[in-house]
Formats: structure tokens, sequence, C-alpha cells
């Protein structure tokens, strides 16, 4: 495996939809190649980063005052 | 901070279904329900379509509305969450068009850069790289790395690997096909990957030397 056909993949790697068998070839080429490792790593942990991080939280006061707007919307559309 | 939905089975029925029911027979109280389980990720999508904090409030309030409005609309064929998500992202789109007087504004945005679709920073990370920042300044970072991401792939990646999304589901929001949504994701990831490598990576002299290097197959076996 090269590390185009990896980086075409990498996707389905991260995802964990790959054939049992292509999961070997991976491996090997992992074992040889610093850099896809890296890239797989810190993809990983990228992925990882957003989705645990609220980068756009929204204050409870105002999500208060949006949800009560929201319903009086609502039951005057009614 | 994601939702994942459990996979309903084929016999099991998303929970969502028999609120929708109730909120078609009028029981406004399941409605307020709905609302309270899916307002915060509506609101995110919104902000990272508009950029903008009061456009999210908007998109925010005009979605649910109109999803209260067309619930008969509802088919039932797709989750009640996916189709509130593509309210919501319309509703974006359209609060764009009108802060740009008018201008189209698509998911086709700029995907045909290359930028990033290749890897060329090898550092690697270290362990927990986000303890090194405090939450506000993690917080800008983030923001700053997923701003600068064309809009066609932030919202790919938003819907799928922030809000959980599967790729079908995220091809059926925005109306692209699922290669599209796979090669967005692609770059989208890469693209974000390299930008946080500036903020993360351990720059060890070999290391930064491998990251000046061009990219693509340099490091084949």
């Amino acid at each position: 495996m090269t590390c185009t056909e990896f980086l075409k993949i990498l996707d389905d790697v991260i995802d964990e939809s790959i054939a049992v068998e292509t999961r070997t070839e991976i491996e090997a080429h992992l074992r040889k190649c610093g850099h896809c490792e890296v890239v797989l790593n810190t993809t990983r942990k990228t992925i990882e980063i957003f989705r645990c991080h609220e980068i756009y939280e929204v204050p409870t006061e105002v999500s208060e005052r949006l949800h009560m707007k929201i319903m009086e919307k609502c039951r005057k559309a009614k | 901070m994601s939702t994942i939905q459990p996979i309903a089975g084929q016999d099991e029925q998303h929970p969502d279904v028999a609120l929708v029911e109730r909120v078609r027979g009028g029981d406004i109280a399941a409605y307020d329900t709905l609302v309270r389980k899916y307002e915060r990720q509506i609101f995110r999508i919104a902000q990272h379509i508009t950029q903008n904090r009061e456009d999210a409030e908007d998109v925010m309030q005009d979605a649910f509305l109109k999803a209260y409005e067309k619930l008969d609309q509802f088919q039932g064929n797709s989750k009640f969450y996916t189709w509130l998500v593509r309210i919501a992202v319309n509703e974006s789109l359209m609060r764009l068009r009108k802060r740009r007087t008018g201008k189209l504004v698509s998911m086709d945005e700029d995907v045909t850069t290359e930028e990033g679709s290749v890897p060329r920073d090898f550092a690697d990370w270290a362990p927990n790289p986000e303890q090194n920042y405090t939450q506000s300044e993690l917080a800008e970072i983030l923001r700053k790395t997923i701003q600068g991401l064309p809009q066609g792939f932030r919202v790919v990646f938003v819907l799928r690997d922030v809000e959980g999304l599967s790729t079908e589901e995220t091809a059926e929001t925005l109306g692209l096909s699922v290669p599209a949504v796979k090669s967005r994701l692609l770059r989208a990831r890469l693209q974000l990957r390299e930008r946080l490598t500036r903020y993360f990576g351990r720059r060890a002299p070999a290391v930064a030397q491998a990251a000046a290097a061009p990219g693509g197959d340099g490091a084949e076996a």
C-alpha cells in the first residue's frame, strides 16, 4: 500500500468501515510509514476535539429567552 | 456535546415519532420537549453557517417555527432531527443571502480549492494537546480554525462529525450525493488537522524538517 492509497481510504479507516482483508495491509503500511501514522492519529484527534468542545456556547438565559420566544410563536401560529 | 442518535431497528420506533404524533394531535407540550432536545444543536449549526450570533438566534427561531407549521408535511421516512436540520440549513443559507444582498449562496462555494487536500505537516501532537490551553483559548483556536474552511466543507464536517449525522443523512440534508459528502468530509478533516497542527504540533528538529517538505507521497515506504 502506498501513502496515496492510504489517504484515499483514510475516512473509512477513521470511520472503521474497512474490510478485514484491507486492515492487514493498512497495519503493514502504518508500521513502515510514520507520516501516515501521524496523519491518522492527528485526524482522529481533530475530530475528537471538535466533538468534545463547545465552541458556540449559548448562555442559559439566552437559551431560555429563545426557547420562550419559539414556543410563544408556535402557540400564536395555531 | 454531539447528538449521535441510536439507530432504531426496523421494529423499533424512534422516540421522536411519538412526540411528533402528539404535536399533530394538538399537544404543544410535546413540541416543547422536541425544541428543548434539539435547540442547542440547531443553534450551533446555524452559527457555523451564518458565522453570526444574531443570525443564528433568528435562524433557530425561524427553523423551529417553520418545522411546527409544516409538521403535516413531515413524512416520517427520515428522522425528525434530520428533517429539522434541513430546514435550519436552508434558513441559514437564506439569511446569508440577505446579508450579501441577494447574492446566491450555495453549498458549493469554494469547494474547488485544492488547499489541504494533501497533508504537508507531519509533526506529531503532544498527548492531549488541548490541555495546554484554557477553555476560552481553545474555543478561540477551534473557532478560527473551522471558520477558515470553505463553507461547503465546513457544513459537511459539522453535520457529519460534530452533530453525528450519518454520511447518507448529511447527503440528504444538503442535497449532495454520498460521494460528494465523502470527498468534502475527507478534505475538511485534513484541512482542520493541518491547521490545528500549527497549535498542537510537537516541533522536534527532525519533524520540523519533514513538515517543511512537500507533501504527497514523500513519506512513501
